[in-house]
């Protein structure tokens, strides 16, 4: 969609989400196990870790036209893998930092710790994105021109 | 494009009543790629997975999609059923309609319709870029490594060595025996807990098949399901196991005695000493913190007397890497440090409130009073006394939100005992509730209360005082409607049992979650409540939470089961989800290697022919057996060289490309 349309139709963010396996995806295994309600505008994807994130990603998530996107790992301390987090929250800082740079809003491209048994924090941290992206209206920035 | 075949589930009508799967099945069928398309009720079912194969038959679908519940409970599943049908099981992808979408947007339903479909697509793409995978074989060390030595330790050993497997117990206090070994009598059949637990303890260490490293903590664990490589610290014991002969003169002559740990202060220990005279491993170890040998180079007693010449004044800890297949984890619980946090109890600064195991010796015929209840404070019979439950538990301000599960049992036991030895007593119960549940539990709280005239008041108790020689506990009775003020001679404080204080740190030295109370967490609630998530570490007893004997028991030997199942193969199979190398790609730069948390990538020399000549150079290797699948050296590579298998740069980025549409 391009931004015109994006302007006419009624504009609901998109978000993408990546999750990883052990920590974040069963967090929101759980809230939906638990039922804690969230906008339905995230789209989940499932990597093993949070380490496997590569920023490539984000940046194609951008330009294809998310307007936000998580990326949501185990606790530091706590990776299913030992120490996946952490280079993931190294590269997100670095990455976070340039993309800010570059002039993207940094509620647009958010990291966060969910463990398994975070079901609540998982369904608060979809919602609260949700409302702080739809306050900032749709990416520009990194939009494909198509 | 790749014929694919997509499923709906309905998932009764978990699924079906928030998202419209017959249009999220319509409109599968007209997506990219998508030859096929149904909706059925129950995907999982038999019925439901002879509906996959046979469209995977008839429509000769070569990949297939099921929209259902989270790939965490059903991958495996549909995995095999497409496998059935001839496919290559790594050709199936799941969208998460159940967990990620129904159920969180219940009230949504056109949004979670139109999620729903979104989500599919998402899977279609990416199922599209998958590759056949198949899983390698790596050899099963047949060694399970016990960590902890209580009756869940004890239990999980002898029903793992019994199936003719080895088994390592490690126990960092200096006899197995654990909690159970301190307790007294067991609820609700007051059988002698030392009569049943140290047969056990015995039975254990003569067991054929069972090592025991007593007086030993875990140093490191590497490697992984089938090949763990443990490094286990024996700490200076400073008397020689192979020459002790337990005959005890040594510790009748230790000049220096300091509070017993086993009896929580309440007795006496020399500083060479066995904590309990039935220990496992009957022999001693010296106390370094005390012992004036050690600390002052004086004294030197023990050894002069010991008839075999088995101190050794010189002992140095030992680190030793041993090989074990399994880890059943059964490090069991400790009791909440109430002095902390309840200054209305006084800190602990009465010498008369005490905690339930500090009972348990009180009433123990082998602890320090012989079994006689005397009060701490001037060994005073006490004729009043009051328990106090759910100090520390099911409380949100201080201590923890959880309930204990077996302090209502013990209490109540606590009060049977004390109106057994002394007719004339008083005991005053204070509760929250009382539950019961468990074979002829219920029985015999109400045979206390009503047999043997227990008083059970319910509310809590707000302050406990000294007055004179005895306490004043001051509380409520809600059923009466007002506060009620007990003198009591003796308070015992049904204290929450919590985790061990470095069970995280363990955890995370084994590498597997626990939760915010520290207690370890099984792999699925209800249909994998022994297995952690990471294969091959399996959990026994209250490391995963509060329970009683029988319950921990049972969990023990269920781990043991598990054990077996895994050890009666003499390979398996591995996770083919793995990082792979593209040596055309790969430059060899080596900045892989120290981001793999595992070594499981090296360099290897390759020769290729270049312009007519040969010509070596470098590249990484991963080693199949090691890499665990996790992915962050595929992030670390400058060329984009390494990939991982199940979760390529090229799937991620078709369900980034789908998602976004």
């Amino acid at each position: 969609m391009s931004v015109e349309q994006i302007q006419q139709a009624e504009w609901t963010p998109k978000i993408v989400g990546f999750c990883c396996n052990w920590c974040s995806y069963a967090g929101a295994d759980l809230a939906g196990t638990s039922r804690f309600q969230y906008p339905s505008n995230i789209r989940i994807i499932r990597v093993p870790c949070s380490g496997r994130v590569n920023p490539h990603m984000v940046i194609r998530a951008f330009q294809k036209g998310a307007d936000g996107v998580l990326v949501a790992g185990c606790h530091p301390g706590d990776c299913h893998y030992s120490t996946g987090n952490y280079y993931a929250r190294r590269r997100m800082l670095l990455f976070k930092r340039l993309l800010e740079y570059v002039g993207i809003e940094p509620e647009r491209f958010q990291v966060r710790w969910i463990s398994g048994s975070e079901g609540q924090k998982f369904a608060e941290t979809a919602q609260k994105l949700t409302e702080q992206i739809k306050a900032l209206g749709p990416n520009r920035k990194l939009r494909d021109v198509r | 494009m790749k014929r694919v075949g997509v499923f709906v589930c309905h998932c009764g009508s978990n699924i079906a009543s928030v998202v419209d799967v017959k249009r999220v099945a319509e409109a599968a069928n007209k997506m990219q790629g998508v030859a096929f398309a149904t909706d059925y009720q129950y995907m999982c079912s038999e019925p439901g997975q002879d509906v996959i194969i046979k469209a995977i038959k008839e429509h000769r679908l070569e990949r297939v999609v099921v929209a259902a519940c989270s790939p965490r409970l059903h991958e495996p599943t549909f995995r095999k059923t497409i496998e059935k049908a001839g496919l290559n099981p790594y050709f199936v992808e799941m969208a998460n309609l159940r967990e990620h979408c129904s159920w969180v947007h219940s009230k949504d339903k056109e949004g979670a319709t139109l999620k729903a479909i979104d989500l599919v697509r998402k899977a279609v793409s990416k199922v599209n870029k998958t590759f056949p995978l198949f899983p390698g074989e790596i050899p099963v060390e047949k060694r399970c490594l016990i960590i902890g030595g209580g009756i869940a330790g004890i239990q999980a050993a002898i029903d793992v060595a019994d199936q003719g497997y080895e088994v390592v117990i490690l126990e960092r206090e200096a006899t197995i025996g654990g909690k159970m070994a301190i307790l007294d009598k067991t609820f609700p059949t007051m059988d002698c807990s030392a009569c049943i637990c140290t047969p056990k303890m015995v039975d254990a260490a003569q067991h054929p098949n069972v090592k025991l490293y007593t007086w030993s903590e875990l140093e490191s664990v590497g490697g992984y399901v089938g090949n763990f490589e443990v490094t286990i610290r024996k700490k200076a014991r400073y008397v020689d196991l192979g020459k002790c002969t337990g005959c005890g003169i040594c510790e009748t002559k230790c000049p220096k005695k300091v509070p017993s740990e086993f009896d929580f202060g309440l007795g006496q220990r020399p500083c060479i000493y066995k904590p309990f005279p039935q220990a496992v491993p009957n022999k001693p170890v010296i106390d370094a913190k005390n012992c004036r040998k050690l600390l002052e180079n004086k004294c030197g007693v023990c050894a002069k007397v010991c008839p075999t010449n088995a101190i050794n004044y010189e002992d140095k800890d030992e680190l030793v890497t041993e090989k074990f297949g399994a880890i059943i984890m059964a490090t069991g619980y400790e009791l909440y440090d109430w002095t902390k946090d309840f200054g209305e109890y006084g800190y602990g600064k009465y010498p008369d409130v005490i905690m339930g195991l500090q009972f348990e010796r009180l009433v123990n015929a082998s602890g320090p009073t012989m079994g006689k209840i005397k009060r701490p404070s001037d060994g005073k019979v006490p004729k009043n006394i009051v328990i106090v439950k759910c100090v520390g538990s099911r409380s949100t301000e201080k201590g923890k939100s959880y309930c204990s599960k077996f302090c209502c049992m013990y209490t109540a036991k606590h009060a049977t005992q004390i109106l057994e030895k002394i007719p004339d007593a008083n005991v005053y119960i204070f509760y929250m509730d009382v539950r019961t549940p468990g074979k002829m539990y219920d029985e015999f709280y109400m045979r206390t209360k009503e047999g043997y005239g227990a008083i059970y008041l319910k509310g809590q108790v707000s302050k406990i005082y000294q007055e004179g020689e005895s306490l004043v506990v001051k509380g409520e009775d809600i059923l009466a409607g007002k506060p009620i003020q007990v003198k009591a001679d003796m308070v015992i404080l049904a204290t929450a049992a919590a985790s061990v204080y470095d069970a995280p740190e363990v955890a995370q030295k084994v590498g597997f979650s626990y939760d915010k109370d520290g207690f370890f967490t099984e792999a699925h609630p209800k249909l994998r409540p022994v297995e952690t998530n990471t294969a091959g570490v399996y959990l026994a007893g209250c490391c995963q939470g509060p329970k009683d004997i029988p319950e921990t028991v049972s969990q023990a030997t269920a781990a043991a089961a598990k054990v077996g199942s895994l050890f009666s193969k003499d390979k398996m199979a591995t996770n083919p989800m793995i990082s792979e190398v593209n040596e055309k790609l790969c430059s060899g730069c080596g900045l892989c290697i120290p981001v793999c948390p595992y070594k499981a990538i090296e360099l290897k020399t390759i020769t290729e022919r270049v312009h007519g000549g040969q010509v070596q150079r470098q590249v990484a290797s991963v080693n199949a057996g090691l890499c665990q699948g996790c992915g962050p050296c595929t992030v670390a590579c400058r060329s984009g060289a390494i990939n991982l298998k199940g979760f390529t740069n090229q799937q991620i980025l078709a369900e980034v490309d789908t998602a976004c549409l």
